[in-house]
């Protein structure tokens, strides 16, 4: 039955085009939320796929010499046909091994020896540069089950390296973490007291409000220049050691002091005035107040900013390429004085690389960091549930 | 009538500006001593700021000028050698919306005499402190088997009264109540003007209220300010039934405000 105006009071002529409408925009919306999902998704899932090969590695099963003459010349350690699909890195290595287990001397070992990416590509089935004769020798191998892919220990532990099978992400790992520590040390206390400084102590005067702009506009400088800042200031002015996770700890403190000191602010200031008065009615000092009633109040805000700071410089990259931080560093370093690099910056470098392994080890070191993130993220979360206020 | 009672507080050519806003107009007031004081009148005449005047919180506003002087107990509170932080241990504050801290009964009521030094943390004076207080501002037996519990758990009048006994436990000589029932039911506002009743034997309690019944209820002294100025301050009775003032009887009768 057809509605009309005289049997419904209510009835709407432009109805049904309303609906329609307002069903369309849903399906924008819909579609918006869809589209980024399925982007976030195949970025994802790009890299899973191309980055899990690399947590494992091919190695061959075959008798390995040591003795005086393999000592001195590596390459002697095994029979000549294997020499052209092993890597070289592990034949280096041969000495060193030999320094830690003494009982090896004038033996002959039948050994898992690391196979060189060209083969490892070949066996996990990617673009590969082998000989004939060495492939057949492989699948000679293969089918006897001498041949087999192991976890990759060596990303995990070694630094990076021109012989691809023999690189690892480990030295650009404890140079994020040397470099985020020196920077946490820096930004935190000094972005936090600035905030304090600026909220609860500072007169709302001309001076306040041309630094608070600044800061704010700090906060959107592209964060290259606070690279050629930490430059010239550093280790021009200051003398530090280039490359060092001391000055990027630095560089980095500077880019992030901006994003702490606004979170801090805006996280004090949604602590209720009411309670700064009570505090004040009390009889209670002003360091007492913000001490003991207003910083832990705003200690969850600030720390979800902190967090989200630190992740930002996790994930930076161009001010540390100016400082250097983008060397090779085989050596994980041991102190903030000595050459490393971050994760980022690793990333950068084996993207650029020539050989194929170092795909899958790009895509592997992106998983690593991006998990770091999440952990991050995750924690901070945890730390604003845990330490939140209830009202 | 007004019984021959000591003047706790002098007010003497009180003037506030808020920048060139000239909010107080020349305050001559004598407050008198073990009694409840009220301040009414409409809004933004002026008794909330006179009030806080008295404890020096309007310090901490930017662009305040105070001039004249409150003494209490013989010493002006704006002398240059008064601290404004002592001032406020001696001159409690309660608040129009109750503001418990976002911590446990117990502390609530603890942590200012320990801050000030009167009692040591975790000794049994400051439990007894704490015991007295909430006694006095009759809620210890409504929470004596929870002062673990954070304050914010209480009702609205049980935080206010949790906020009374956290300001008596401070030893004040004076009480400062800024609409301390106008976020309250009925019920609950009848305890506090209890209370209040019951507190005045010890202290000297000074209220601003919107209420006039309520300061026909409690009050001994009532203030009526218009626009900056103290029209008229007399014994309530006499405020309620006999104002000189036509602008006090126009506002009682409800004729504006």
């Amino acid at each position: 039955m057809k509605t009309t105006q005289h049997e419904n009071p209510f009835y709407d002529p432009t109805l049904n085009k309303r609906h329609l409408k307002a069903k369309l925009f849903k399906l924008f919306t819909l579609s918006s939320i869809v589209f980024a999902i399925s982007f976030l998704v195949f970025f994802l899932g790009d890299m899973v796929y191309k980055g899990l090969p690399a947590f494992q590695q091919s190695y061959i099963q075959i008798e390995v010499q040591y003795n005086e003459k393999s000592l001195a010349s590596t390459r002697q350690a095994i029979d000549r046909k294997y020499r052209r699909v092993v890597s070289r890195a592990w034949l280096r290595d041969i000495p060193k091994r030999v320094k830690q287990q003494p009982e090896l001397m004038n033996t002959k070992q039948l050994t898992w020896v690391l196979l060189n990416h060209q083969v490892d590509q070949y066996l996990k089935g990617h673009y590969y540069k082998v000989k004939a004769k060495n492939l057949k020798l492989i699948q000679a191998m293969q089918a006897e089950g001498k041949v087999e892919q192991q976890f990759n220990e060596i990303f995990f532990t070694h630094g990076d390296s021109k012989i691809p099978e023999n690189s690892g992400f480990k030295s650009a790992i404890v140079g994020s973490i040397l470099t985020l520590i020196v920077m946490m040390v820096v930004a935190f206390p000094l972005g936090v007291m600035t905030a304090v400084y600026l909220e609860e102590f500072a007169a709302d005067n001309t001076w306040t409000r041309l630094i608070e702009v600044n800061i704010n506009n700090l906060a959107a400088i592209p964060s290259i220049l606070f690279g050629l800042l930490g430059l010239a200031v550093f280790i021009t002015l200051f003398g530090m050691p280039r490359s060092s996770p001391l000055v990027g700890g630095l560089t980095l403190a500077l880019m992030t002091l901006p994003i702490i000191i606004v979170s801090s602010r805006a996280a004090l200031r949604s602590v209720p005035d009411s309670i700064r008065q009570a505090g004040y009615g009390l009889g209670l000092t002003k360091i007492q107040v913000v001490q003991d009633h207003v910083l832990p109040l705003a200690f969850p805000g600030i720390m979800t900013g902190s967090i989200i700071g630190l992740a930002h410089a996790m994930g930076e990259t161009a001010p540390l390429i100016i400082i250097g931080m983008i060397a090779f560093i085989p050596d994980t370093p041991t102190s903030i004085f000595e050459a490393a690099t971050v994760m980022p910056a690793q990333l950068f470098t084996w993207a650029g690389m020539p050989e194929r392994a170092y795909v899958e080890r790009t895509a592997a070191g992106i998983m690593l960091l991006i998990s770091v993130l999440i952990t991050l993220n995750a924690f901070a979360i945890y730390l604003r549930k845990k330490f939140e206020v209830k009202w | 009538m007004s019984q021959a009672s000591k003047t706790k507080i002098r007010v003497r050519d009180l003037n506030l500006y808020y920048g060139d806003n000239h909010a107080l107009h020349g305050i001559n007031m004598d407050i008198q001593e073990n009694k409840i004081t009220a301040l009414i009148g409409p809004s933004g005449c002026g008794k909330s700021t006179f009030l806080r005047c008295l404890n020096r919180m309007n310090d901490l506003i930017n662009n305040v000028t105070i001039t004249g002087s409150a003494v209490i107990d013989d010493k002006n509170i704006y002398d240059k050698d008064v601290d404004e932080v002592a001032v406020r241990k001696r001159i409690g504050m309660v608040f129009q919306q109750p503001n418990p801290f976002p911590k446990s009964i117990y502390e609530n009521v603890a942590y200012a005499p320990i801050k000030h030094g009167l009692v040591k943390k975790g000794s049994a004076a400051c439990d007894a402190l704490v015991e007295k207080s909430l006694i006095q501002a009759g809620l210890w037996a409504e929470v004596k088997d929870k002062l673990g519990e954070p304050g914010t758990s209480l009702s609205g009048g049980q935080q206010q009264r949790l906020c009374i006994a956290r300001t008596i436990a401070v030893q004040p000589d004076v009480i400062l109540m800024d609409e301390p029932t106008s976020a309250l039911d009925p019920i609950s506002t009848e305890k506090i003007e209890a209370l209040m009743l019951e507190l005045k034997k010890e202290y000297t309690i000074i209220i601003v209220t919107h209420n006039m019944q309520q300061a026909g209820r409690v009050a001994d002294m009532t203030a009526f300010f218009h626009m900056g100025d103290l029209i008229e301050y007399a014994d309530t009775e006499t405020i309620f039934i006999n104002p000189v003032e036509k602008k006090t009887e126009d506002y009682i009768t409800g004729r504006f405000g």
